[in-house]
């Protein structure tokens, strides 16, 4: 049991996790509050969504930098069309349009992947000036404050609130989309056939074929999931910034990519976890955040954070390396 | 067409006209290149094609193309690097703050020369650090490329801001600026730093048997480990070579704007990366020519000067530039099928 336990990257995420978190409380005592933690919770929304959607396509052993890209499509066009034909009264509406948006430029993404023979890196590259170059040339660039009034009442809807002192502290509506999409992503994973051929491909592509995974079809299906990912972490940002800026969210990329990696997911394929997803991304969400309550100054934050990186998989890595050499 | 086929030729002779007319790639590119001049000619003939755009477009592309040059050299070996950025803004930030020294202490003549020759060598040595580091996290921690830089530029971005809190350091010596604005016999100066080192990088590739071992690396890199090279050594030093061409990226830079900022350029990543594969380099490794990366460099500043003279909103050639990157997959892809149907037939 243990054993099996230190064999986990998970774990070694969670105990740096729970290190770390002990070490920022005992030098800042507002790190374990309800405040800090729903404001880090918030933090971690969008890069969460976002991150699912990742997990699939470098599990599969690929590399998408152009979700970022969809997720500000599908989040300006959806706030832009609303307005337009005033359209105020459902957020679902609002999400499935977005979801929408991104399963079609995420199927773009597919057809390119899966018909050329082409790093997915410079594909991706592509469509994500393609994707963005296209909104700002010629859907917009002013940033909308006026949101439809469906994403207000949104963005005001909580699940808790928490009252300390004067200030009530509530904990976004918008959690409800991160948990649904972690629910369906780890169903995926575990109960049907696509989700394991996820893992197949990446892990080894042509045993995967033999035993006939159609490759293709799960390649759409990875690109399409992970673009109707970011359609819905677009109007997550969206209702969070309460405003919808065609500039924000792109730039994100190699975060992301790096909280899947630091979770445990091999770049190389076929290895990872929802959970260490989840954790990865908490870890950089907690280091951005909490650095500032360490009496750190923020200009810290991304040489930490490349520290871990290097660190966290560097180790990994080493570990793996020997781990080989023992086998052999 | 096979890579081996690609090598013999190369190694052969390295004439341009022969070069150009042997891959099919950089022919294409060729094309595009002297299309997209054309086409910008043609539509804006009073503001193109003047001495005063070529003179502007001549102090802009330098740095952007050192950058390339850099990924490329990464992307030759099989492997990227994306800390190039990250790793010009800090040798352009370290060289600031000493220049900034330079200036207080008011020394001129011969101290202000050694002064800033001190400059260009501190700002060249962070680069090779830098590559070192990398290097020594690719080949011999083993992290893959991607990974390793990625956390790389994050760190070398992170020293950066820790220095300069992130404000701009500005005010440097008048000499030290002319590399930037400066130009000798009407040829702006960045241009020329530029064109030494692309030969300079030609020179190495095709010429030194430090090329050869790294287009044969990056081609099969257990085919050249059980051939006796040193993969390690080899990998080392092409991200120090990177390094150095992104330390001197970072000084054109700072010299060009007079003000070294931590977050600068931060878009040129991945602006660099498309410009290397459009460039006809093999995003897997062992293809790839200097030649090429720089006419996609051209192309891509022809395009947008253009864009510029014609009021086009900067972001349409966003648009265009991602288009074009998936219309020469596509095509590379459809050309390639078509050259292995003809080579099965005639076979």
């Amino acid at each position: 049991m243990l054993d099996k336990l230190l064999n986990k990257h998970e774990f070694y995420i969670a105990l740096t996790i729970v290190i770390l978190a002990v070490f920022i409380t005992s030098v800042n005592s507002t790190f374990l509050t309800v405040a800090n933690i729903f404001d880090l919770i918030k933090s971690s929304l969008v890069m969460g969504i976002l991150s699912l959607g990742t997990f699939f396509v470098i599990v599969s052993g690929d590399i998408d930098v152009s979700f970022p890209a969809i997720a500000v499509v599908s989040m300006y066009v959806t706030s832009k069309l609303f307005n337009y034909i005033g359209f105020e009264s459902s957020i679902i509406a609002a999400f499935l349009l977005a979801g929408a948006i991104g399963i079609v430029l995420g199927l773009f993404n597919g057809f390119f992947v899966s018909k050329f023979n082409v790093p997915t890196l410079i594909v991706t590259l592509g469509t994500q000036y393609l994707f963005q170059g296209f909104l700002l040339a010629f859907i917009g660039t002013g940033i909308i404050n006026n949101l439809p009034k469906s994403f207000n009442d949104f963005s005001k809807m909580s699940l808790m609130n928490v009252k300390q002192g004067r200030l009530i502290y509530s904990l976004p509506a918008s959690s409800l989309i991160l948990l649904g999409a972690v629910i369906l992503t780890w169903a995926i994973v575990r109960y049907t056939k696509i989700g394991r051929g996820i893992f197949a491909i990446g892990g080894a592509p042509e045993a995967a074929k033999r035993v006939g995974f159609d490759i293709k079809k799960i390649q759409y299906f990875i690109y399409g999931y992970s673009g109707f990912l970011a359609g819905l972490a677009g109007i997550v940002h969206a209702s969070i910034i309460r405003a919808a800026n065609p500039f924000d969210i792109v730039g994100i990329e190699l975060n992301v990519i790096a909280a899947v990696v630091l979770g445990g997911t091999s770049i190389k394929g076929g290895k990872g976890s929802v959970l260490g997803t989840l954790l990865g991304v908490g870890l950089i969400v907690m280091i951005n955040n909490s650095l500032i309550l360490m009496g750190v100054s923020s200009y810290w934050n991304r040489f930490v954070v490349g520290l871990v990186i290097i660190f966290s998989i560097g180790a990994t890595t080493y570990r793996n390396k020997r781990g080989e050499k023992n086998y052999a | 067409m096979p890579k081996g086929d690609n090598k013999n030729n190369f190694l052969k002779s390295f004439a341009l006209v022969d070069l150009i007319n042997r891959d099919d790639n950089l022919k294409r590119l060729l094309y595009i290149t002297i299309f997209l001049f054309v086409s910008m000619s043609v539509l804006a003939p009073d503001t193109f094609l003047t001495f005063r755009n070529f003179s502007s477009m001549a102090y802009q592309f330098p740095e952007f193309g050192l950058l390339s040059i850099a990924i490329m050299l990464a992307m030759l070996s099989g492997g990227i690097d994306l800390s190039v950025v990250g790793i010009a803004n800090l040798s352009g930030i370290i060289a600031a703050i000493i220049m900034t020294k330079l200036v207080a202490a008011e020394i001129s003549g011969i101290a202000l020369f050694l002064g800033l020759l001190l400059v260009v060598l501190v700002a060249i040595s962070i680069g090779v650090l830098a590559g070192l580091l990398n290097g020594f996290l690719i080949s011999k921690i083993g992290i893959t490329p991607i990974l390793a830089t990625l956390g790389s530029m994050e760190l070398f971005t992170g020293i950066a801001i820790v220095i300069t809190k992130g404000y701009a350091i500005y005010g440097f010596p008048e000499a030290f600026l002319a590399l930037g604005n400066g130009s000798l016999f009407k040829i702006p100066a960045p241009f020329i730093v530029f064109f030494l080192y692309a030969i300079a990088f030609s020179v190495l590739l095709n010429k030194t048997t430090y090329g050869f071992k790294l287009y044969m690396m990056g081609t099969n890199d257990i085919a050249s480990k059980f051939s006796g090279l040193n993969n390690m050594w080899i990998t080392i030093k092409t991200y120090v070579f990177s390094g150095i061409l992104a330390a001197s990226a970072g000084l054109i830079l700072i010299a060009r704007t007079n003000a070294a900022k931590a977050d600068y350029g931060s878009s040129y990543t991945l602006q660099a990366i498309l410009v290397v594969v459009l460039g006809g380099v093999n995003p897997n490794g062992g293809f790839g020519t200097v030649l090429g990366v720089i006419l996609s460099v051209l192309s891509l500043q022809f395009l947008s000067s253009g864009f510029n003279m014609l009021n086009i909103s900067s972001f349409a050639k966003n648009f265009v530039w991602g288009a074009l990157m998936l219309v020469v997959i596509a095509s590379n892809y459809y050309f390639n099928r078509r050259k292995e149907k003809k080579a099965k037939e005639s076979a």
